[in-house]
């Protein structure tokens, strides 16, 4: 009996059901890349407002169309969502907080404050404070 | 390096039905990842339904169900069928875990279950684990000294000592954290993983040991050691409530005493 050498690989992303620590880990990853991109725009815009009332109209007609606004705020998000994970990560580097019941409890903590965070930039940037 | 989809001797297909008998009245379905090396077909998944009311409580009974009722073809690795031994370890339902410590009813639906994830298959259930066992053993897994052995008593050991081995000498190797680990699945051959890194942070913390120094230098490594994110799939699966991502911070916090003197 000929024996398949050519042996699969047993199915991994496809069948394993990430905990909400892991997806807030991949999510970490992702919004890492967002904001690195984002700063394409960012530079855009600055270099806009340095380039006088041309260039500044020009920008400003640019970033009122909603598919930008949209990216824009994205980005808040993505800054905030960054953040509140990157002091979870400095607070396990320390070595605390590895336990499996605070797990769920932090990751649900990062998520409210990211979107208090952007919810609060949203309100101060269209009412003031 | 990641490869994020199966390759194509890995792709699942559909497989074999096996009806419950037509007196069963309480069925559980159960899909099950088969694969032969004896034929040249690629992986399948094959649908049994079981009678549960002739079928033990745990998801291991089931399984032996099937191979000893209706396909005595199915392979797995099992042994002491009280979660000390760590043969039974495969995927249910989306997590891995020992399937003679978890209950068929602590599942609603279809169970579904599959080999380690990301490991070479040899056969239906039973994935390669000779990699793994390497790993293991590259961390020297023993007592390493320096001193002569005391004239007359053992290497004693104090119990508060003793007591720092608690969450680690629990370990049964049974690969369930480093086979849900995202880092382990695209870096294995560098990245040790989380069992094998509790298993050298448990020499590490042993105060019989003797060669700590060494072992610092062996896992100061941006792969063998740094793979590790805190992604937590580790601590979040271990059968054994173990907490393999504690173990790795707290080797990263000794390199970096070390460093700062």
């Amino acid at each position: 009996m000929a024996i398949n050498t050519n042996r699969p690989t047993s199915p991994h992303l496809q069948v394993y059901r990430l905990p909400l620590t892991g997806i807030i880990s991949i999510t970490h990853r992702m919004t890492g890349v967002m904001l690195t991109a984002g700063l394409i725009l960012f530079v855009y815009v600055i270099s806009a407002l340095a380039g006088g009332a041309d260039s500044y109209a020009a920008m400003q007609e640019v970033m009122n169309l909603w598919l930008l606004k949209l990216v824009c705020w994205g980005f808040v998000y993505a800054l905030f969502f960054h953040l509140c994970h990157g002091v979870r990560h400095l607070i396990w580097d320390a070595g605390n907080s590895f336990e499996l019941e605070t797990l769920n409890r932090y990751a649900m903590i990062e998520l409210v404050a990211s979107l208090t965070l952007t919810l609060m930039t949203f309100v101060w940037g269209y009412y003031g404070l | 390096m990641a490869e994020f989809t199966l390759p194509k001797n890995s792709v699942l297909i559909e497989g074999k039905t096996f009806k419950a008998p037509v007196s069963a009245k309480n069925i559980r379905r159960f899909e099950v990842y088969r694969w032969d090396p004896s034929s040249s077909e690629i992986p399948r998944i094959d649908t049994f339904e079981l009678d549960m009311d002739s079928c033990g409580p745990m998801v291991l009974d089931a399984i032996l169900k099937i191979k000893n009722e209706i396909d005595s073809s199915l392979t797995f690795r099992r042994s002491c069928r009280e979660g000390v031994c760590g043969s039974c370890a495969m995927t249910i339902n989306g997590k891995n875990s020992l399937a003679c410590t978890k209950a068929i009813d602590s599942y609603t639906g279809t169970i579904k279950i599959y080999p380690l994830p990301h490991m070479s298959v040899v056969k239906d259930l039973v994935a390669d684990m000779t990699h793994f066992f390497a790993q293991y053993a590259s961390i020297k897994p023993w007592i390493e000294t320096q001193t002569p052995p005391p004239a007359d008593v053992e290497r004693l050991q104090s119990k508060e000592d003793r007591e720092k081995l608690d969450g680690l000498y629990d370990c049964i190797l049974c690969a369930c954290c480093s086979t849900s680990c995202p880092s382990y699945w695209w870096n294995s051959e560098r990245y040790l993983g989380p069992a094998v890194l509790l298993q050298a942070y448990r020499w590490l913390v042993d105060s019989r040991d003797e060669n700590t120094g060494e072992r610092l230098d062996e896992l100061e490594d941006p792969f063998k050691l740094y793979r590790c994110h805190t992604i937590m799939n580790c601590t979040d699966t271990c059968p054994k409530g173990l907490n393999p991502a504690k173990a790795i911070a707290e080797t990263k916090k000794l390199l970096v005493q070390r460093k700062l003197g």
